[in-house]
């Protein structure tokens, strides 16, 4: 057993002196830094994935030649990711985005074997020293998606189609479902699961279900615009993800809450290329940029776009918090008292339904 | 909204969901019966989808590019038939990777694509008909598409069952040496079965990109051509019983979707599984009657077969 681990040992050490001295070398004898990038759906969703490869083009348009970037799209979450991720790892790349929760143990798991590799992983909890981790406060676009849904709404029924039951997920949904109330304090949301990232079909038919069951507002955990599409064709009332969805449904597009990984990604490029780079948990919001708000519908009243503008900048300033007490759960507990704010710690192991949102949440 | 509307919208939104499934299951369904297994639907699926889709958009008329997306997807069929048929390659092997490369010539040919809303399928409006509750949106207020896989329903179980032709078929696909034997030409027979099953596979996919969600996106197929695939077998290789369940299928899915917003508390991935359940229960329910299933299943199905025998 002893032996054997040496061995190993050694087979690794063998093999990390070969990745060093065989990575690619510029003419001018500058190291090319190789970037990599695993992705959870196809960079064409129009969401979700579709912003992180805007981030790694970002990385390409700032940087130029002297770095190379490498995307797999696709790659489901479970083993197959732990393959693809060693496989960067192996091919020379010395900092590697892994872009969807799922991949949180199989990147950890890589990270041990390639101790001279920085890992990135976004919305996980996982860190090492060549792990960093990071997310965006994506809750603070949906508490201003929910103070717009609070005004629109005719019936009070929002619909919202979740992904997977995860922290971030549900974090969304009770930030949402909080700015509703504050507005329209007797507004019920309704969510139904699809259990897929991607799957324009289920995402259209669970708008429709929604629709069909009174909602009059949609929003969407999910990438695909085929929410937007379904709203449009029904005459309801539908927030986008991830990036401006307008396209797919002008007349019923309210806003998009999107993503913009720009930034970050290329700081981090920069840091590794300089060496600085340093293991640590970014989680960027308004004020940094990575969450933003698409334009509003002309068809927004202008005091509630107004509204909407104010909460940006007050959430901006710190002046407000989307997570702020009275706060309560689903069985009218309070669990966050007046004047209190939930700390990061809580909002990223949320796995509790605020008042107001219908259904109990799947476990 | 009253439970008589609410009850109209939930099954018109099943036939969406149904559609799909029955183009391409049907479509398998005759290829089968020819004695040959494609299993390549998705790919042919997704195919279809995107040259039809990048017709609508580049020509304009829906027309056309329900024509090229069946088209594509035959051509598509047409790669495989070649393989398989004439190079006498392995069928299950073939589908497989014409699935994978379907998946790969797809997002190629749609990069250009993605992000390009399209206003979709007009739906039929006869007034007066269409106005009635109920039944009126949902026998007369459907898209082209929708009434065509019926007619296909109709038109696959007339030719299989009441016409030479499809005695032919059902004949090459239980046993291509006796039919060759007799005169038939058992490859070109199974080249025509398996380019009708690449069009219905095509139809399919263009109802996705062009009806169901007028839009294209990787992938957007999601899995529906294995479902498909595992129809078949559900509906014993019968055309009614496809068009069965592929109701059936779309209906759990719908249904799981509503029951959750309801708020009835089942884990959503139990209900998300509900329709493979279903189907691994027929499966299991209609084999127990195996001289049922053997005479359905063409004998000859997936097996090489050499001229010269």
């Amino acid at each position: 057993m002893g032996k054997r681990w040496f061995g190993g040992v050694l087979a690794a050490a063998v093999a990390a002196a070969g990745l060093l001295f065989g990575g690619a070398a510029q003419a001018d004898g500058h190291e090319q830094l190789k970037v990599g990038f695993v992705y959870v759906g196809p960079i064409g969703d129009h969401g979700w994935t579709y912003r992180h490869d805007k981030g790694r083009q970002a990385i390409e348009a700032a940087l130029g030649d002297k770095v190379k970037t490498t995307y797999v799209e696709s790659v489901q979450e479970g083993a197959d990711a732990e393959r693809v991720i060693r496989q960067l790892a192996a091919s020379g790349h010395k900092l590697i985005f892994t872009t969807s929760f799922g991949f949180m143990n199989p990147t950890v798991k890589v990270a041990k074997a390639f101790p001279d590799v920085r890992f990135e992983h976004a919305t996980g909890y996982k860190r090492a020293d060549n792990v960093s981790t990071y997310m965006a406060r994506f809750y603070e676009g949906r508490h201003i998606a929910g103070l717009i849904a609070g005004n629109m709404t005719k019936s009070g029924t929002i619909g919202y189609i979740g992904s997977f039951p995860i922290p971030e997920v549900v974090r969304g949904i009770n930030a949402f479902t909080i700015a509703l109330r504050s507005v329209r304090p007797d507004a019920e949301v309704k969510v139904v699961w699809v259990n897929s990232w991607y799957d324009p079909g289920k995402e259209g038919d669970a708008a429709k279900a929604l629709i069909d069951q009174g909602a009059d507002v949609i929003l969407q955990h999910t990438d695909s615009p085929a929410p937007i599409q379904a709203a449009q064709e029904r005459g309801v009332w539908a927030v986008g993800q991830a990036s401006d969805m307008s396209k797919f449904g002008p007349k019923s597009h309210l806003t998009a809450i999107i993503d913009d990984w720009d930034g970050y990604y290329v700081q981090r490029a920069r840091d590794v290329m300089a060496g600085t780079w340093a293991s640590g948990d970014t989680w960027g919001g308004l004020d940094t940029g990575m969450v933003r708000m698409s334009d509003y519908n002309s068809a927004i009243p202008a005091d509630v776009v107004a509204i909407a503008k104010k909460a940006e900048a007050d959430i901006k300033s710190g002046a407000i918090h989307p997570f702020q007490g009275p706060i309560r759960n689903q069985s009218g507990e309070l669990v966050v008292a007046e004047g209190e704010r939930l700390d990061d710690g809580k909002l990223l192991s949320m796995d509790w339904y605020v008042e107001g949102v219908q259904g109990k949440l799947p476990k | 909204m009253g439970g008589l509307d609410t009850t109209a919208a939930v099954l018109i939104t099943v036939v969406g969901a149904a559609t799909p499934l029955l183009f391409a299951a049907l479509g398998e369904l005759v290829t089968e019966k020819s004695g040959v297994l494609n299993l390549g639907v998705e790919g042919m699926m997704l195919v279809g989808a995107v040259a039809g889709f990048a017709t609508a958009i580049g020509s304009g008329s829906i027309l056309a590019a329900i024509v090229v997306a069946a088209l594509a997807g035959a051509g598509m069929a047409l790669l495989f038939g070649i393989l398989t048929l004439t190079l006498l390659a392995n069928q299950v092997a073939t589908g497989l990777a014409l699935t994978m490369f379907g998946i790969g010539l797809s997002s190629l040919i749609g990069q250009d694509f993605v992000g390009t809303p399209l206003p979709g399928l007009d739906k039929l409006y006869i007034p007066g008909l269409t106005d009635l509750p109920v039944i009126g949106p949902l026998l007369f207020g459907q898209d082209a598409l929708v009434y065509l896989s019926f007619a296909a329903v109709l038109g696959v179980s007339w030719f299989l069952y009441r016409s030479r032709g499809g005695l032919v078929l059902r004949a090459v696909g239980e046993n291509h040496d006796a039919a060759h034997a007799i005169g038939y030409p058992v490859v070109r027979i199974r080249y025509l079965a398996v380019l009708f099953g690449g069009a219905m596979s095509g139809l399919a996919g263009g109802y996705l990109s062009l009806a169901y969600t007028p839009m294209w996106a990787e992938n957007m197929t999601a899995g529906r051509g294995w479902i498909a695939l595992a129809l078949v077998v559900f509906a014993t290789w019968k055309p009614g019983r496809v068009l069965l369940g592929a109701y059936l299928f779309g209906g759990v899915t719908i249904l799981q979707l509503h029951a959750q917003g309801f708020g009835i508390a089942a884990p959503s991935q139990l209900l998300s599984m509900l329709p493979y359940v279903a189907t691994i229960l027929v499966l299991v329910l209609i084999s127990r009657d195996s001289i049922r299933i053997r005479l359905n299943a063409p004998a000859a199905i997936g097996k090489v077969f050499h001229p010269d025998a």
